[in-house]
């Protein structure tokens, strides 16, 4: 299934000059350093990297919080924080040896938006606006809610000085622009033309020049009246001049928020994995943040292969799995490679245990004797095993490409490195593990420099 | 079956190849179907190598066997203002509306309104009739928001109808909900072999069951192949490492004699089947976890080299092998 290609399996001659490496440990444990922002595409482990983050720093003795947006349900509980009520929680089992603290929240972006109401409108306002359709909507599911509702509490929490260090994990958007361009979306929007028209009709009537718009008013409050029915258009109204009162610096908050993301104290770390698509997005985003002024500390480089045998290409391999598969199975069928590997072309009937759920259709075994049968099977395993490494040294290729194509396109950009994990991240334990992972920039990668029949790197990218 | 074919899944899993493979599957000989596309991502057109695609329905591509895909990506701005057109006939008024910014109001702010601009303009496809009677789309598919939205999605009609009391916005809210509970539709989850997405699948159909709408398949996308069996890996667990070096000298890596190559190949490749043996336990956990939901489950598989129109058509191939057009 894999489409191999042979130009660029293990060709020294394509790697570029590695990039800058970007050190965790010195950005954790300045002080300056207030804010981290982690951002990039979904399924990248954004979230997995800010808890990762956390831990590190306050095991180093820092006093942080970790802000998440949506993470999986074992993280959440395994750090306490599965219960949506929208305020940090310090988190248990860390070592404090250092004196630091890590506390932890997931965002609950309707609770956030009612906290705002509730701050900002006496009892019976608040309560109006709560009660209101159309508020509960918009807070509930507004596109770019859950982004500013992020922003938000980001600015919160830094005005509660409470922490030194707050670490951010971003929305899930669709596209990396959401997240930076929300507060402005909905800040722009309840400060705008239209809220004003719906709320001060008669003022804007009052004044030269503003005839057109009352004209088009009229003609729109009738026409949305006539699409959305009067009552809809009613509760839309009570609830905009409800919240123009209430809201009335929400631009102001947003520019403050953008602002501090811009400020000296804030370091953002784009989360990426070393595949075509998160890499481009990763790219859009390193362009966006430059041109919006934020300060970008590097990119974190999940989910990187690496191998302990990249001095075996993967055409050796293969080569050799072909050989050890040739002589001793009498009636394979061909070209069965790929896809599927195959699993009823390995007898399976003489191996140890029986439990083969998945192939109990497995014929038996076409005669010889045991001994054979036995070394054929080990054969077998070995072939296995040398097409497994064909398909990771592939996969190693492919990633050193796409991760080159970002290099030569931003080398400005710091890089670090994590390998892959067979499994998801669940505890403490884990986080721990990444954050070393983290910090240790090891390459992962095959370094083309190194003698291709050297001893095996000692790490390999798995841990049980 | 369903002619309004809904795709969902957790970002990440592919929904957009999967809802492209799946219109090209079941554009079966002389059928035609209409791909739709409602989060102006372009994600369609990237995938069928074509410029961005324009609000207006187009052919993209011819399916294996002769059938039509058409594609229409939904503009909820460009979609309001067909409605205002259709119903109100306001051609300069509409332009007005959107100077004042109420056209983005309507759509962006307006709760829920985008949404059933998009379901609306879906279910529109979907009963639309030729002068001749016969339907003018045998299917619709359409690449919805993931899973985490999906019944917010396609409920909000209901949630609309009950804001918007009277008036043609709750006239068209019911009338698109008659369509998404009734069998016409079915709204299929993509998935992968891991925790999160699996686990997002169950709790996702736990709501579409809920809303009381219509789940039909579920769809693991990006199955990697296996390459060793339960068998192998019972083997790898007992076999000393010489019998493994051995093997791997005779296939001409080496003996011990010449540097001991093989020797040392023995504890990496090792390792890597660890690894791929700790995958392979979780991926058949998985597969357990989907398997209890009670629904029709298929596994298209993972194209290494990343997805491509060559690669489209062969999901859809596999699709149709699965018989699920």
């Amino acid at each position: 299934m894999s489409r191999p290609d042979p130009a660029h399996t293990h060709d020294p001659a394509r790697h570029l000059a590695p990039a800058a490496v970007l050190d965790v440990d010195p950005l954790l444990a300045d002080p300056k350093t207030r804010i981290v922002v982690c951002c990039g595409s979904g399924g990248v482990g954004k979230t997995t990297t800010a808890a990762a983050l956390g831990l590190r720093a306050a095991e180093r003795g820092r006093k942080v919080v970790v802000l998440t947006i949506d993470p999986a349900r074992r993280l959440a509980q395994s750090m306490g924080i599965d219960s949506l009520d929208n305020t940090p929680r310090r988190v248990k089992g860390i070592d404090d040896s250092a004196g630091g603290e890590l506390h932890a929240m997931m965002l609950d972006m309707k609770r956030t938006f009612d906290e705002i109401v509730e701050a900002h409108a006496d009892r019976e306002r608040a309560a109006a606006i709560l009660g209101n359709p159309f508020y509960q909507s918009l807070s509930a599911g507004f596109a770019g809610t859950q982004e500013y509702m992020a922003m938000e509490k980001l600015g919160q929490l830094r005005a509660r000085d409470e922490w030194d260090l707050i670490v951010v994990d971003t929305p899930p958007s669709r596209s990396a622009l959401d997240f930076l361009d929300a507060p402005k979306r909905l800040g722009s929007f309840l400060d705008g033309r239209l809220i004003r028209l719906l709320t001060a009709p008669a003022k804007l009537g009052g004044r030269a020049g503003m005839k057109f718009l009352n004209v088009g008013m009229s003609m729109m409050t009738g026409t949305l009246g006539k699409l959305l029915g009067g009552q809809l258009l009613k509760d839309v109204q009570t609830f905009v001049s409800a919240m123009d009162t209430t809201f009335g610096g929400f631009r102001t908050r947003a520019d403050a928020t953008y602002k501090l993301l811009q400020a000296p104290g804030t370091a953002f770390l784009v989360v990426a994995a070393p595949e075509r698509d998160a890499l481009r997005e990763a790219a859009y985003f390193v362009e966006r943040l430059a041109a919006e002024d934020m300060p970008l500390a590097g990119l974190v480089l999940n989910r990187v292969h690496g191998s302990g045998a990249d001095g075996l290409s993967a055409e050796r391999a293969l080569a050799a799995a072909e050989n050890l598969e040739e002589p001793g199975i009498v009636d394979q069928e061909g070209g069965k490679e790929g896809l599927r590997n195959s699993p009823d072309a390995y007898g399976s009937s003489d191996s140890p245990t029986s439990e083969t759920p998945a192939h109990t259709s497995a014929p038996a075994s076409e005669g010889g004797s045991p001994a054979v049968d036995a070394e054929r099977s080990v054969d077998q395993l070995a072939a296995g095993l040398l097409r497994l490494h064909a398909e990771r040294m592939q996969l190693l290729s492919r990633e050193q490409r796409t991760r080159d194509r970002f290099t030569a396109l931003h080398p400005e950009v710091a890089v670090t490195e994590v390998g892959a994990l067979p499994g998801d991240v669940h505890d403490l334990v884990g986080l721990r593990d990444i954050g070393d992972r983290l910090a240790a920039n090891e390459r992962e990668l095959p370094d083309p420099a190194e003698d291709p029949d050297a001893e095996a790197p000692d790490l390999p990218e798995a841990s049980a | 079956m369903s002619r309004l074919q809904v795709v969902s899944g957790k970002g990440g899993t592919g929904k957009t190849t999967v809802a492209a493979a799946l219109a090209l599957a079941l554009a079966k000989e002389g059928k035609r179907t209409l791909l739709v596309e409602v989060e102006g991502r372009q994600g369609i057109a990237q995938l069928f190598e074509t410029e961005a695609l324009p609000y207006e329905e187009r052919k993209i591509a011819v399916a294996p066997g002769g059938g039509e895909v058409y594609a229409l990506a939904i503009d909820p701005e460009l979609a309001l203002l067909d409605y205002l057109q259709m119903f109100y006939k306001l051609g300069s008024a509409g332009r007005a509306l959107k100077k004042l910014g109420a056209i983005d109001f309507a759509t962006t702010i307006a709760p829920g309104l985008r949404d059933v601009l998009l379901t609306g303009k879906a279910c529109e496809a979907v009963r639309r009739k030729e002068r001749s009677g016969r339907f003018t789309y045998d299917y619709v598919v359409m690449d919805a928001p993931p899973t985490g939205r999906i019944t917010r999605f396609l409920n909000v009609n209901d949630e609309v109808a009950g804001l918007a009391k009277i008036g043609p916005i709750h006239n068209q809210a019911q009338a698109v909900m008659r369509v998404l509970k009734s069998p016409e539709t079915a709204v299929h989850l993509v998935t992968l072999l891991e925790e999160m997405p699996v686990q997002e699948t169950v709790d996702g159909i736990a709501e579409l069951r809920s809303a009381r709408l219509p789940v039909g398949r579920i769809i693991v996308n990006m199955v990697r192949p296996e390459v060793l069996d339960t068998a192998d890996l019972e083997l790898l667990r007992s076999v000393p490492r010489s019998t493994v070096a051995r093997s791997l000298s005779s296939a001409g890596l080496g003996g011990a004699r010449r540097g001991g190559h093989a020797e040392r190949l023995v504890d990496p490749l090792l390792t890597q089947a660890e690894e791929y043996s700790e995958r392979y336990t979780l991926e058949h956990e998985q597969r357990a976890v989907l398997a209890e939901l009670g629904l029709p489950l298929h596994e298209l598989p993972l194209f290494a080299e990343g997805m491509d129109l060559a690669g489209l058509y062969e999901l859809a191939r596999e699709l149709r092998e699965q018989g699920v057009s």
